[in-house]
C-alpha cells in the first residue's frame, strides 16, 4: 500500500492486501463478540436473577473487568499461549485464533455487565407477574432476554465496539503479520509510527464508517421491531 | 392429563405477615369460599393488597398458617391475580395472552381460539395486534385480566382495578368481573371505594390497620355495621 494513495480509494478499486486487512479485522472482532455474547449473556442473567453469597462482590468485579487495559490481557494471553505457557501446546500465538481469544476476554465481562444491569431492570418490573404464574427460573432467563432484548443489542454493540477499536491486545498475541495478522487497528498504529499519516488516517475512516453502519443497521432494525411489537 | 385439584376454600388462621417490625397483616383469621364477589374493603395501608398476595401464595405468613382446600404451599395453578398497576410484557396485546396461556396447562392446538376468546370477553380483540405497553391504563387492565383468566382459574384476586380509572373505565371492569363471577370463577378484589363494593360485593371483608374489623355479607355490612371503623367507612368518613 503506497501512503500517497487513500485506502478508501484502495478499498474502492478491491485492493487485496487492504480488503484481507478490512475482512481480517470484521472476522476477529464478531467472532469474539459472537464468543463473549456465549458466556457473557447466560453469565449476566444468572447475576442478575440468581442471589447468593458474595453476589454484590462478583457484581463489583465484573464492572471492574469492563475496564481491563487491553496491554494486560494481551500480555495473559500471551504468557499463556506462548511455548513455555499452559496452552503453548496449542500453537496459536501469531494467529488470528489468539487475537479472538484475547478479544473475548475483553468483551465479555462488557456483555455480562450490561446483560446483568439490563436483565435485573427488567426482572424488577416482571418479578410479581411471573411469580404469579409460577415461571421456573429457565423460563425467567428466556422471558427476560427476549423482551430485553432491544436493550441487549446495545450491549452487543458496545462489546462490539470494544473489539473493532482495540489495538493493544492483539497486537502483542497477533504480532500485525501482514497479510496473517494485520487489522485495521494494529495497521493504523504501524502506518502512524512509519510516518504515513494519510493511510493511516484513511484506514481510521474505514473503521469509522464500518463501526457506524453496524450501529446503524442494529438502530434501524431495533426501530423497526420496536415499532412492530412495542 | 389429570385434573388440577381445587384451591378453594383459603383459609387465613391467625396469619400474621410483617416487614422489620411493622405488622402488615396481624392474626388474621378468615375463610375464602367458592361463590360470589368476596370484596376486600379498608384504607391505605390497612393490609389489603398482602391480604391478596397472601391468599395467593406470594407472600409466606410470619406467623399463622395458610391452606388452599386443606393443604399448604399449593403452587397457583388454579389462581391468579391482577396487581393494581400490572406490568405488561414487551409484546402485543394477544402476545401477552398467550404468554400466560402458555404458562398453564392447555395444549398449544387451542390457544388461538382461546386468546381471541379471551380478548374479545374484554373488549379488546380489535387491538390483539397493539403492543400491549401502548394501551391506555384502562385497556391496560382489561388485557391484565384477560391474562389471568387464561390460566382459568378458580379464584381470580383483583388488587384495586379500578383505582385511577375513569367511569367508562371502572363500568368496563365491572362488567367483566360480573361476567366472570357468573361464570363460577370466585372473585376477591380489594378496593376502597364503596360505591364499587356496594355494587360488586356479596361478601365484605373490612380491614384496619392490618386486622380483621369486620366479615359479613354486604347486604348486612351496608345496612348494620357492627364496628365504629364499618360505620365510618359507610358514611364516608375518614378512617385513619
Amino acid at each position: 500500500m503506497s501512503g500517497d494513495v487513500s485506502a478508501l480509494t484502495l478499498l474502492m478499486r478491491g485492493d487485496a492486501a487492504l480488503l484481507s486487512i478490512v475482512c481480517l479485522s470484521l472476522v476477529v472482532s464478531l467472532t469474539a463478540v459472537l464468543l463473549a455474547t456465549l458466556v457473557g449473556l447466560p453469565a449476566g442473567a444468572l447475576l442478575a436473577l440468581v442471589r447468593f453469597p458474595g453476589r454484590q462482590g462478583v457484581i463489583v468485579v465484573l464492572n471492574a473487568l469492563m475496564g481491563l487495559p487491553p496491554v494486560v490481557i494481551g500480555l495473559a494471553v500471551f504468557l499463556a499461549l506462548s511455548r513455555s505457557g499452559p496452552l503453548g501446546s496449542w500453537g496459536l500465538l501469531f494467529t488470528p485464533s489468539a487475537m479472538i481469544m484475547a478479544q473475548t476476554i475483553l468483551v465479555a465481562p462488557i456483555i455480562a455487565a450490561l446483560t446483568r444491569q439490563t436483565l435485573e431492570d427488567v426482572w424488577i418490573e416482571y418479578r410479581d407477574e411471573l411469580t404469579a404464574i409460577d415461571i421456573g427460573p429457565a423460563g425467567r432467563v428466556v422471558t427476560l432476554i427476549w423482551d430485553a432484548r432491544f436493550s441487549l443489542v446495545t450491549a452487543l454493540l458496545a462489546g462490539f465496539g470494544r473489539a473493532a477499536a482495540e489495538v493493544g491486545a492483539i497486537i502483542i498475541v497477533g504480532g500485525n503479520i501482514e497479510g496473517f495478522t494485520r487489522t485495521m487497528t494494529t495497521a493504523i498504529a504501524l502506518e502512524t509510527s512509519k510516518g504515513d499519516l494519510p493511510l493511516a488516517l484513511g484506514l481510521g475512516t474505514v473503521l469509522m464508517a464500518i463501526v457506524m453502519a453496524v450501529n446503524a443497521l442494529a438502530w434501524t432494525a431495533r426501530r423497526a421491531t420496536e415499532r412492530w411489537i412495542g | 392429563m389429570r385434573a388440577p385439584a381445587s384451591e378453594l376454600p383459603i383459609e387465613f388462621d391467625s396469619v400474621t405477615i410483617t416487614s422489620g417490625a411493622v405488622r402488615i397483616l396481624d392474626r388474621v383469621t378468615v375463610t375464602l369460599s367458592p361463590g360470589a364477589p368476596t370484596v376486600v374493603v379498608g384504607p391505605n395501608g390497612s393490609g389489603k393488597s398482602t391480604l391478596l398476595r397472601a391468599a395467593m401464595g406470594l407472600v409466606k405468613p410470619s406467623l399463622g398458617r395458610i391452606t388452599w382446600a386443606g393443604r399448604q404451599d399449593v403452587p397457583p395453578q388454579r389462581r391468579a391475580i391482577v396487581f393494581q398497576r400490572p406490568t405488561m410484557l414487551r409484546r402485543t396485546a394477544a402476545g401477552n395472552v398467550r404468554y400466560w396461556l402458555r404458562s398453564g396447562s392447555s395444549a398449544t392446538q387451542q390457544h388461538i381460539g382461546r386468546v381471541q376468546e379471551l380478548l374479545d370477553l374484554v373488549g379488546l380483540a380489535h387491538l390483539a395486534d397493539r403492543p400491549a405497553r401502548r394501551l391506555s391504563g384502562g385497556e391496560q387492565q382489561r388485557l391484565a385480566i384477560a391474562r389471568a383468566l387464561a390460566r382459568s382459574p378458580m379464584v381470580l384476586f383483583l388488587d384495586e382495578p379500578t383505582a385511577s380509572l375513569d367511569p367508562a373505565g371502572v363500568k368496563a371492569i365491572e362488567d367483566i368481573i360480573t361476567t366472570v363471577s357468573r361464570r363460577g370463577i370466585k372473585v376477591v378484589m380489594s378496593t376502597h371505594d364503596i360505591g364499587e363494593a356496594r355494587r360488586l360485593a356479596d361478601e365484605i371483608i373490612m380491614l384496619h390497620k392490618g386486622r380483621i374489623v369486620e366479615v359479613a355479607p354486604a347486604s348486612t355490612f351496608f345496612s348494620a355495621p357492627k364496628t365504629a371503623e364499618g360505620r365510618k367507612f359507610i358514611a364516608g368518613e375518614l378512617l385513619i
